[in-house]
């Protein structure tokens, strides 16, 4: 193709790739670097059906003067990014100097709300990842090798996790893992322990939002090793099998090499979903045990009476890092398999 | 009704558009913007008879109402006309100079309001309330009978030894609960007991937070001691989920909302003998009694500031055909009503008590909105027992100060 035809092409693409990410990112950036004015307080006196009694109120018209002055707020730069609320750099460095050694440094680096969904972010990240890939591996080569006229509804039902909006499916599973649920209630016979609760304790509470991912994500990884493992060319198959190949290594030094690229693909798309787990959060009400990177931007935005955009936006771009960083190493890869495909 | 919750649309109801009009408006458009239950919906319902004859009344009741009332407000010509704010709504709204004096539109059609129900500030009309709400005591008298208790708790202490008496005579293994759902809720029960105490959230005229102190840790304490006679699941309890359990019967003393007592007391989706045997009072002291551990709210009807005088004026005659002594006669059970007419009842008496007991209301202060999130996200570690209390506390005081930096209200 020609670079003139090539433009051309892409053209509509590029701009609505303009208008609806680059520029909502770089306003986010403008924004995380940004902070409410100083607000002008007055104290008077409020009544109502309680009585009175003197408080301080905004002085709105005083207010309005500074921000129409200055609409975005006011300046503080990489303050928001450093503050306790986010990387929270003094207090890590005085955790440094105080604590009395690496688990006691770390258990209060773990107090402080971002490196807390940090920890469990990457946690959920690098568990449920692998996970996927492999249940969804297994799946797929356990659906291929059934007769036909079942496959078809089989597909259907393994997909089923994937159809169900995550916010939906979460909930369905936090009601049946309720003490008083039937998930709940199988497990407290199971271990004997009427006391058992899933929701209760953090590490309980972790791997149920764990299992969760990895129920929800499966079905995805299924669907496109399913499609992968058609295109398994059948001559180098029975080429193997004429060799002698049981059927572990058929799938070890064929069926997997071949998939490889989609593997990538998958881990790709995992790593980016998993490192912005989301509503499992809400659904499980799990906040008092475990938060991630976008439920504190979520709740910044949305769970309080106030809204903290600055905060958001601050946690959106470490989000935006972190996602770069986990994927450097996958890019990487695909560059190197391309090259060499091309040389 | 777990669902309604964190449902992120909400319900748009278009209310009759039939009824014919006989408020006294002759044009103008009427739109509230509200949250979500019983006692609101009446009063909804009831302005919506206006509609007809060139005026029309919407209503858009949600749950999330406060997420989006700052982006509609702000607009101009604004999307509602009408917020349903309460102390603490009301506050964000006026923070932002959203909403409008009410002064003139009550001297010219507010005749039959109580002096009660105006909540000026700075002498200014800002909001009309119709009904008081708060967190008080449900108890279930058989329960503590078979216990071997005769009176109805009046101190968290006396809660503390009931619930003792209740699980060692082996009738309920977890009797208490409060709505302790990490975030808002928790923030709330920390603000409730705190007031317990008859100690300021702040220091006087700044916004300088200061609940790190003795009361402070006692607050905490006295929190942590209840929550060992609940649910393991606790951190998960809110409102809905309170409400369901002891309606299934597995509680026998609960500190819930009051807007839950009539929904309680009516019987219906409850397990056998517990609505009859359940007694709403005012909610209990602790330690020094200073006043009772709860905080007063309201809620009212306030005027967007960005729309004609003709739709303020319609929307105003509207809301007060909403709460009308009519609408009260009718809807009696379903709140504490603060409007002319209205008659208590046995759903009042928790709310009622609590108010004649001298509770504090809930702090009507720019910055309190950003202490409740602190609060409600930092204290779980210490009702978990993985953080000292005065840990616990350091952090909410941080977590504030930053975000309150933020905002703007500190340097």
């Amino acid at each position: 193709m020609k670079n003139r035809t090539f433009f051309w092409f892409i053209l509509p693409s590029l701009i609505t790739m303009l208008l609806f990410i680059a520029l909502p990112i770089v306003s986010v950036v403008v924004q995380s670097l940004h902070i409410e004015h100083e607000a002008v307080l007055n104290e008077v006196e409020n009544c109502g059906p309680f009585g009175c009694k003197k408080e301080l109120v905004i002085d709105v018209e005083e207010t309005a003067k500074l921000k129409d002055d200055r609409p975005l707020g006011k300046f503080n730069g990489l303050g928001t990014y450093t503050n306790r609320n986010h990387l929270a750099f003094t207090e890590i460095r005085q955790a440094w100097q105080l604590s009395d050694g690496v688990a006691d440094f770390v258990s209060k680096s773990l107090n402080l709300p971002f490196y807390r969904a940090l920890a469990f972010t990457l946690t959920y990240t690098f568990v449920v990842t692998p996970l996927v890939l492999m249940f969804g591996f297994l799946i797929a080569l356990g659906v291929n090798s059934l007769p036909k006229y079942i496959k078809g509804p089989t597909i259907f039902v393994s997909l089923l996790p994937m159809i169900v909006t995550p916010l939906i499916g979460s909930l369905i599973l936090f009601w049946m893992i309720d003490a008083q649920g039937i998930i709940g209630s199988i497990l407290q016979q199971i271990f004997d322990d009427p006391n058992l609760s899933l929701k209760a304790s953090p590490l309980l509470t972790w791997i149920m939002l764990m299992v969760y991912g990895v129920w929800h994500s499966s079905p995805f990884a299924f669907i496109v090793f399913y499609a992968g493992l058609q295109t398994v060319p059948s001559d180098t198959i029975e080429a193997a099998m004429i060799d002698g190949a049981s059927r572990w290594e058929r799938t070890k030094y064929v069926v997997l090499p071949h998939l490889m690229p989609l593997t990538m693909f998958i881990l790709l798309i995992q790593l980016m979903d998993n490192f912005r787990v989301f509503e499992p959060i809400v659904g499980f009400s799990a906040q008092a045990n475990a938060t991630s990177l976008s439920w504190i931007i979520y709740n910044d935005i949305s769970n309080n009476e106030d809204q903290f955009f600055g905060s958001a936006g601050a946690t959106s771009v470490l989000t935006i890092i972190g996602v770069s960083i986990l994927l450097i190493p996958v890019l990487i890869r695909t560059w190197r398999d391309f090259n060499r495909k091309v040389v | 009704m777990f669902l309604k919750t964190i449902t992120f649309a909400g319900a748009f109801a278009l209310l009759g558009s039939t009824a014919i009009a006989n408020c006294g408006i002759s044009s103008g458009n009427v739109s509230i913007l509200s949250n979500d239950f019983p006692a609101i919906q009446a009063v909804t319902a009831e302005a919506a008879k206006c509609a007809g004859n060139g005026v029309t009344v919407e209503s858009n009741l949600t749950k999330d109402h406060k997420d989006i009332m700052v982006a509609a407000l702000t607009a101009n010509p604004s999307q509602y006309s009408s917020v349903i704010v309460s102390n603490s709504t009301l506050v964000t709204l006026m923070n932002d100079g959203l909403v409008q004096s009410l002064d003139d539109l009550v001297a010219k059609h507010g005749a039959g309001l109580n002096k009660s129900q105006l909540i000026t500030v700075d002498g200014k009309v800002m909001a009309v309330a119709f009904m008081a709400n708060a967190q008080h005591l449900f108890t279930r008298t058989d329960i503590l009978e078979k216990a071997g208790i005769k009176e109805i708790p009046g101190t968290y202490e006396d809660v503390l030894a009931a619930a003792e008496a209740i699980r060692s005579a082996g009738l309920m293994e977890y009797p208490v609960a409060l709505n302790t759902k990490a975030g808002w809720n928790l923030g709330e029960e920390f603000v409730n007991m705190y007031m317990g105490t008859g100690a300021e959230l702040f220091t006087s005229g700044t916004a300088e937070v200061s609940i790190n102190n003795d009361h402070g840790v006692a607050t905490l304490n006295m929190l942590k001691k209840l929550v060992a006679y609940s649910n393991p699941d606790f951190l998960t309890y809110d409102s809905n989920a309170t409400q369901a359990e002891w309606e299934a019967g597995n509680l026998a003393l609960a500190a819930m909302w009051g807007s839950r007592g009539g929904a309680v007391l009516d019987g219906e989706g409850s397990a056998d003998g517990v609505s009859s045997n359940t007694v709403l009072t005012a909610a209990p002291t602790w330690g020094n009694d200073a006043r009772p551990a709860s905080t007063l709210w309201w809620d009212g009807i306030g005027i967007s500031t960005n729309v004609s005088d003709a739709d303020a004026e319609a929307t105003f005659i509207a809301m007060m055909n909403g709460i009308s002594s009519d609408m009260v006669k009718a809807n009696n059970d379903a709140a504490v009503w603060l409007i002319e007419g209205y008659e208590a009842s046995a759903a009042s008496a928790g709310v009622a008590g609590t108010a004649a007991n001298g509770a504090a209301p809930y702090p009507m202060l720019p910055f309190m909105g950003t202490l409740h999130g602190a609060l409600g996200g930092e204290i779980s570690d210490f009702l978990q027992g993985t953080e000292s209390a005065e840990q616990a506390l350091a952090d909410v005081e941080a977590a504030y100060t930053t975000a309150a930096k933020e905002k703007g209200f500190l340097k």
